[in-house]
This record gives structure tokens, C-alpha cells and sequence, in this order.
């Protein structure tokens, strides 16, 4: 007798976050990247439509990263002391279809850079590339609360997603992605109970759900790794049981996290066994990457271009 | 759990009087006013006095399906009253309801299979209300069986193990609670077990904390449904409540707003 697969019907779907707009949509974009939307698990087709596949955004920055380790610095060259050019090598000679715009330098210990240096910058970027952008502020709340909603307002129209707002941290964000027609990233700290809760507070504000990223915040392997994959897979299966409140598709910022492992950068030399530092970090970001696909992440903000070469292969692999 | 709202029924004074002037704005009120307090259906019950029950029930569904697409859970203990509706229902419908009967099954399981529709057993029959946990279990397995013979899908029956007043059949409350949790091994896949609970609290004083005491209760036992009174607010919340003590959802503080998202 043929083996039957049990099969699993959800009543629930992930919201379809679009992120870009373009002109026909009233921005500049040449395309736009649309994340989520699945009515099942990741890859697992018969169950239920799976209409977008993961996206990959590079990630860049507004000053040169300061932590970044020599690995990743050589790819990009000196583009990295400039986030037009960077921005520019990314799409031209890496085909990034997204950007990810770190606004690094408006932190004050790293250049305090004013909100009409980021609104300016924002602007440059959008003449300068024509792929959708995420834009992240510095970290610092108060200093946030004034650079991104001049950064909103200069992509206004451009559906950019806009993040992160934090339990204690959200009304300011909320209402300038409201008033610019952009899309929002909830930020949680691996706890399903807050990312829940954020996205009511979030939409008690008006901002749809589907207007709402979750940033679950992850570890990578190594570091965690396995609580961000439960937190996902718990919410994806509340998603698809049917709770709209956590239906929102995920956003990890897989390059950040990995490249802070010491396995990823250390050197050969301090840990002769370990292998050429020209590999370990690609395999680490690659190999957390891949597993946070699986625990259903739609969006992955990648560094390395190896990485990210990688893991495209991987889901075009899966999505055939 | 999936509520039945119990609310449009003719028994009720001012939905008898609307159904007989033919007032529509007060039964499409008291149906959108249901599905905003957490419904995820609607009984429709023409009511004791109904002359004229046939046309009735259509006039009724007819005047709902113009505001919701919600399901129906027509309920009559009459089949053709039923089968009238089925005439001019769009949206999915639940037969409310057949005993364990051979007479009623013959026609209502059929029926329930040629609508694609759900269908609530009422473990009861000619002989009476069953007076034990036993009894109820006989009566289930009889309306399993009728299902399974005449191929309608288990999955789609709903079991009411008859809730009793607690002022009445005060020694059965813990007999229909666990029956609650054995009509569930009758067959796999399981039926699916519902209650009509507003009848626990018949006849006694502080019904609305009876209500919702016993739902906590019965949802413990793993109620699936239960046709109740929705804009009862205190007994929605203790449900809720209960549902998040059995982790079917998510905690976050708001999780009572949550579930109505």
C-alpha cells in the first residue's frame, strides 16, 4: 500500500506585507518585494499556498561599521565610507533586490549625525538606488523618535519598513508610518507574550496588522539559536490556527547576530582546529540563516555576499 | 471554542414581535450585535408561537444572510422547518439539532450530508432525557453510528450530552461534564461535543455566574462548542480566560482584546 502523508489544513494565513512602492503605487521603485502570506510551514506546499518566497535584504550603513571584522570589510572595500556607493554596489554587483539602512551615525556615540542629515541621506538613497528599503534607526530612543519620522517623511509614499518599535517605544514610529504610508517593525525580545502584545498596541494605534514586521530578535547558532526557532514556530502555528495578533510575518536580522559569534570572525591563528576565518563566518551566517528559514522567517537582513549567494540557492532549491 | 450565539429566537419577546411585523432592523441588529461580541454563529429559532414556522425560518435567514455570512444553526426540533431553511440559506449551516431517534436520524443525517452541513446530536430520544452519564454514552454511540452508516463525516456532528438545570439535576452536573470527555472516544475521528448552556442555570438566581462557571468547567473538559448568550461580557471573558489556562491561546496582557481581533 502507498504511504499517505497526513496532511494538516490550516484556517489561518500570514499577513502579505508589501515593502516598495512603485509609480504606478505612488513611489519610485522599479519593483517591489512582497514577504509572507503563507496559509502553512515553511516549504511544505501541499498544505497550503505559499505565495512569496524569503527575501534577503543586505544590510548597509550610514557611517563605516565599526565592528565589522576584516572578513566582511573586504568585499565591500572602501564603498563602506560611503552608503550611496555601498548602497550602489549592492544592487549593481551583488543584485540586491532590498536594502536594509542602518542609521548608525545618529546614535550619540557614533556622530550624533542631526535628523535632517538622515532625512537627507534617505533621500539621496532613494534617487541614487531603486530597490525598496528598510530603514533601522540607531537604537537610541529618544534620538529615534526624531530621526525617523524626518526619515519617514522623506520616503514618504515609498512604502519603505520602518523599525523598530519596542514595547515602550512604539506611539512616535507608529504614527509617522501611518502618516507616510510605510510598514512597521515590532520589535520583541525572544518572548512571544511581548511580540503579541506589541502588535494589539501597534494596531490599537490604526496601523493594521498587515502594515506590521515582527523582529522576534534571534540568536545565532550557538547563541540561542533554538529559542528564536521555538518562539517563531509557536507563533506561526498560533498565526495559522487562526490568531490574526501574531500573523505577521518575521524579520531576523540573521548577519547581525552571526557575525558576532567569535566562531564566525575569530582567527585562524587563535584557533588553529577551527578552520580559515574566510569560510567559518560565511558557513555561520549561512547555516543560521537557513534554520530561521524553517522556523518560517520571510525576511533576513543579511552581510556577507557568499552568505547571501548561499542561502538564495537554498530557497530557490526548496521553493522548486 | 466556536460560539453559537443563542440570542435570535422567538421565545425572546422582542425578536417573536419582529418576527411576526416582519421587523427586519431588529433581527439583523441583534445578529451583528452577536458577531461583534465574539459569535462565530447564529441560531435561528422561530419560536414557540410561530404559526407559520416554514416561512418563517426563511424570512429569518433570508434577513441575517443580508448582514453576515456568518453560519446558521437553524434550529427546530421540526425536520421540513429545517429543510425550509436549507431552501434559501447562502451561508454554512448547522441543523440544530436531531435526537438519537431512528425516525429523525433517517431524514435529518441525510440531509445534513446533501448540504455539505454540520449537525448537532442531542443525546436524547422518545424515551426521555437520559438520566446518567451511561445513557448518554448509548445514546451518543447510537447517532455515531446512524452518522457512519449513512457515510456523514463524524467530524462535522456535534454531541450535546443535555445540560440539565443545576437546580433540577444537581447530582448529573459532574455525569454531563465527563460525558463531555468520553463522547470524544466513541469514534476517530472524534465528534465534536457542544452544550446548550443557558439551560444549567434555568429557574435559579445568579444565573450569568452559573453560566460561566459551568462553560470554565466544561471547557476543561475539552467543550468544543456551546450556544450561549455573547453579549453576556463576564461569561466571553471567563471563557477566554479558560481557553488561555488550557494554552489554546497565547498569553499577552491583552489577551482578551487579542481574542476578539
Amino acid at each position: 500500500m502507498a504511504m499517505q502523508l497526513a496532511l494538516e489544513k490550516w484556517p489561518g494565513r500570514v499577513y502579505e506585507v508589501t515593502i516598495g512602492a512603485t509609480k504606478e503605487e505612488g513611489g519610485s521603485r522599479t519593483h517591489t518585494v512582497k514577504i509572507g502570506g503563507a496559509q502553512a510551514l515553511p516549504f511544505l506546499f501541499d498544505e497550503g499556498a505559499i505565495p512569496n518566497k524569503p527575501s534577503i535584504a543586505f544590510e548597509i550603513c550610514d557611517i563605516p561599521p565599526a565592528d565589522w571584522p576584516q572578513e566582511l570589510v573586504k568585499w565591500y572595500g572602501s564603498a563602506l565610507n560611503d552608503p550611496l556607493a555601498l548602497a550602489e554596489k549592492c544592487v549593481k554587483e551583488y543584485k540586491a533586490q532590498i536594502l536594509c539602512l542602518r542609521l548608525q551615525g545618529a546614535h550619540s556615540d557614533f556622530g550624533d549625525k542631526s535628523p535632517e542629515a538622515e532625512a537627507k541621506l534617505v533621500s539621496q538613497l532613494l534617487k541614487k538606488v531603486s530597490v525598496p528599503l528598510i530603514i533601522l534607526g540607531s537604537g537610541d530612543d529618544a534620538k529615534d523618535n526624531l530621526v525617523l519620522p524626518a526619515c519617514c517623511e522623506a520616503a514618504k509614499g515609498e512604502r519603505c519598513l520602518v523599525g523598530s518599535a519596542v514595547q515602550d517605544n512604539y506611539k512616535t514610529l507608529a504614527a509617522a508610518v501611518l502618516a507616510d504610508g510605510h510598514n512597521i517593525i515590532a520589535e520583541s525580545p525572544i518572548d512571544i507574550n511581548i511580540a503579541k502584545q506589541l502588535n494589539i498596541l501597534i494596531s490599537d494605534m490604526d496601523l493594521p496588522l498587515e502594515r506590521i514586521v515582527i523582529n522576534p530578535t534571534i540568536g545565532a547558532l550557538g547563541y540561542g539559536l533554538e529559542y528564536a526557532y521555538s518562539i517563531m514556530e509557536r507563533a506561526r502555528l498560533a498565526a495559522l490556527s487562526g490568531d490574526k495578533t501574531v500573523a505577521s510575518p518575521f524579520i531576523c536580522f540573521t548577519g547581525q547576530e552571526s557575525w558576532r559569534a567569535k566562531e564566525a570572525k575569530a582567527a585562524q591563528e587563535e584557533f588553529p582546529s577551527w578552520g580559515p576565518e574566510s569560510e567559518r563566518g560565511i558557513i555561520w551566517e549561512t547555516i543560521t540563516s537557513v534554520a530561521l528559514i524553517q522556523a518560517g522567517a520571510e525576511l533576513l537582513v543579511m552581510r556577507h555576499p557568499k552568505a547571501i549567494q548561499k542561502v538564495n540557492e537554498y530557497i530557490d532549491k526548496l521553493m522548486k | 471554542m466556536f460560539i453559537i450565539g443563542e440570542l435570535i429566537n422567538g421565545m425572546y419577546q422582542n425578536i417573536g414581535k419582529a418576527i411576526k411585523e416582519r421587523d427586519k432592523s431588529v433581527i439583523q441588529k441583534c445578529a451583528l450585535l452577536q458577531v461583534k461580541s465574539g459569535a462565530d454563529a447564529l441560531d435561528i429559532n422561530c419560536g414557540p408561537a410561530s404559526r407559520q414556522p416554514d416561512s418563517d425560518i426563511q424570512w429569518l435567514v433570508e434577513v441575517i444572510q443580508e448582514v453576515t455570512d456568518k453560519p446558521l444553526a437553524l434550529d427546530s426540533s421540526k425536520p421540513q422547518v429545517i429543510e425550509s431553511g436549507f431552501k434559501v440559506a447562502r451561508n454554512k449551516v448547522i441543523i440544530n439539532s436531531t435526537t438519537a431517534d431512528a425516525d429523525k436520524l433517517d431524514i435529518l443525517v441525510p440531509m445534513a450530508r446533501e448540504h455539505n452541513a454540520r449537525l448537532i446530536g442531542l443525546t436524547i430520544s422518545a424515551k426521555g432525557i437520559p438520566q446518567n452519564k451511561d445513557q448518554r454514552l448509548e445514546l451518543a454511540a447510537t447517532i455515531v453510528a446512524s452518522c457512519i452508516d449513512k457515510g456523514f463525516p463524524v467530524e462535522d456532528l456535534y454531541l450535546d450530552p443535555i445540560v440539565l438545570p443545576v437546580n433540577v439535576a444537581q447530582a448529573q452536573m459532574k455525569d454531563i461534564l465527563e460525558s463531555i470527555r468520553e463522547f470524544k472516544i466513541i469514534s476517530d475521528p472524534s465528534p465534536k461535543t457542544i452544550v446548550g448552556l443557558s439551560n444549567v442555570s434555568q429557574g435559579a438566581c445568579l444565573r450569568s455566574l452559573i453560566n460561566r462557571t459551568f462553560l470554565t468547567l466544561a471547557a476543561g473538559f475539552g467543550l468544543d462548542a456551546a450556544i450561549l448568550d455573547p453579549l453576556d461580557q463576564a461569561l466571553m471573558d471567563a471563557l477566554i480566560t479558560s481557553e488561555l489556562i488550557l494554552n489554546k491561546h497565547i498569553y499577552c496582557d491583552s489577551y482578551l482584546e487579542a481574542y476578539k481581533k
